[in-house]
């Protein structure tokens, strides 16, 4: 079953594509990643995927499971985030706010899924801390479980593990790879190809187009 | 002390100073939290510049009611700054300068050129630092802050999850739903209608001081983003009361004192997060 495929895409902003000719399928439980050099177009299509900016030309197709409330999406920090000024609950329990729909409030089973999200990062006893104290790589595994608090199929990553020293990189590939062994399908941005073609099944080279190039075997998928 | 305290409560000016003032000073701190942390602390005094120029406008056309002008342009201005969030062309700073310093000379120049009083200055002084309207408010001026109020009050608390959701991670709001520009959308109104309440109290140079002061307060001791709103609600309220009753006591411009109080508060926490590390 196909999640998401990509078919003639061109990406960019304000009309002037950054990347074309893209065509690419993902399906259910892929560990599908996008790599490419700096300034590629990467987060560019990273980005039109999302949603946060609308393709240039093309068709960009999403299958059942990619839908706004089934989505998880890790962004790349920005500024504000460093010094912000919330706890980890706060901030894992936002992720649920593709399931308030019409009402005000978080309710009882949504607390307890942002609670449950934070066990499974391996952050529990960091709930009540501020976030801008954790260091890179827990910031980044509290935006992780913010991400599983909003998916039920697909997660999104962009660069997850930009700015991580080699430990906590290493945790952080593993944990992807348990969420995708668990099954849901990984979109991920990375322009750290060798760790990348350990875990991934299929890698998209955006330097490479028109070709891509499959790397089958070495991992199964659900 | 207390006694002359007493005393100037039995006039109904100075109850409803302290009515409106402390209604203010609550509506303003509660966005200002978000305001700071999107990076648009200049906001307020870009507004008031804007509220300045709409209401030389209003003054030059002999509107009775200048709220009628002030409001919409107002609210116009910050919609156009806050509409786009964080992936705007210009970026808040450049936004804000622009049209604080557009609206500023524009509506200096309106007033010279088309003069309604002989006191061109004092008119001016009085728009701009608020130096004695908050001690002429009619009853049905502190009703209708009081309604705003808790129109403002009632909204911030209704949408909490989403604004905070949207100060956050604007992009993460999006990529799941979330209809963003609504909420900035939502925020903008808020803030133009608290700024042109504010006028009244502190005028329009001391405003940004209403809505940054107690925000950096809460940030500089607190780690959770509820706390730092309780608190900043709070200490701004407080700030305010003490503020306009040492005005009082003491004949300071009330503008000027509450801000001071809410300085000297920040400093205190400032240094306690410092001493706590």
């Amino acid at each position: 079953m196909i999640v998401l495929s990509a078919k003639d895409l061109a990406v960019g902003y304000e009309g002037k594509a950054v990347l074309q000719n893209v065509n690419f399928e993902v399906n259910v439980g892929d560990y599908f990643c996008i790599v490419g050099e700096n300034g590629s177009g990467k987060t560019t299509l990273l980005r039109t995927i999302v949603g946060l900016i609308p393709p240039i030309s093309g068709e960009l197709n999403y299958g059942d499971g990619f839908t706004k409330t089934a989505v998880g999406y890790l962004p790349q920090q920005s500024d504000v985030q460093r010094d912000f000024p919330a706890s980890v609950f706060e901030i894992v329990l936002s992720g649920c706010q593709n399931g308030l729909a019409h009402k005000f409030f978080y309710s009882k089973s949504q607390k307890e899924m942002a609670l449950k999200n934070i066990e499974r990062m391996g952050i529990g006893h960091l709930a009540k801390r501020c976030y801008r104290e954790l260091s890179g790589g827990q910031q980044q595994r509290v935006l992780l479980a913010r991400a599983l608090c909003a998916t039920k199929q697909v997660l999104i990553l962009d660069e997850p593990v930009a700015g991580l020293d080699p430990e906590a990189t290493e945790e952080m590939y593993r944990m992807i790879k348990q969420l995708n062994d668990e099954g849901l399908t990984i979109i991920m941005i990375s322009h750290d190809i060798a760790n990348v073609k350990k875990f991934a099944n299929t890698i998209f080279d955006v330097n490479q187009i028109p070709e891509t190039i499959s790397v089958q075997g070495g991992v199964s998928t659900c | 002390m207390l006694e002359m305290l007493f005393m100037y409560l039995q006039y109904p000016f100075v109850r409803y100073a302290i009515i409106v003032g402390v209604l203010i000073a609550l509506c303003s701190s509660l966005l200002g939290v978000t305001l700071v942390l999107k990076r648009y602390s200049y906001i307020g005094d870009g507004l008031s510049h804007v509220a300045f120029g709409a209401m030389s406008i209003a003054a030059v056309l002999n509107f009775t009611n200048k709220m009628i002008i002030v409001l919409p342009f107002t609210v116009l201005a910050a919609i156009l700054l806050l509409k786009n969030g964080n992936n705007t062309k210009f970026k808040g700073d450049a936004a804000i300068a622009m049209i604080s310093v557009g609206a500023l000379a524009f509506g200096y120049m309106l007033m010279n050129v088309f003069p309604v009083s002989s006191n061109i200055s004092g008119d001016v002084c009085s728009t701009l630092f608020g130096s004695t309207s908050i001690l002429t408010l009619t009853k049905e001026e502190v009703w209708i802050s009081g309604i705003m109020s808790v129109i403002v009050v009632g909204i911030f608390i209704l949408f909490y999850n989403r604004i905070f959701a949207v100060t956050f991670d604007e992009n993460f709001a999006i990529a799941v739903g979330t209809n963003v520009k609504a909420y900035n959308f939502l925020v903008a109104t808020i803030i133009a209608v608290i700024i042109v309440l504010a006028m009244n109290l502190v005028g329009s140079l001391l405003i940004s001081a209403l809505v940054i002061f107690p925000a950096l307060s809460a940030m500089s001791v607190l780690k959770s983003f509820r706390a730092v709103i309780v608190f900043s609600a709070i200490s701004s309220v407080v700030c305010a009361l003490f503020g306009i009753i040492i005005s009082i006591l003491a004949g300071t411009p009330v503008g000027s004192t509450i801000v001071t109080a809410d300085v000297v508060l920040f400093l205190a926490c400032y240094l306690l997060g410092k001493v706590r590390g």
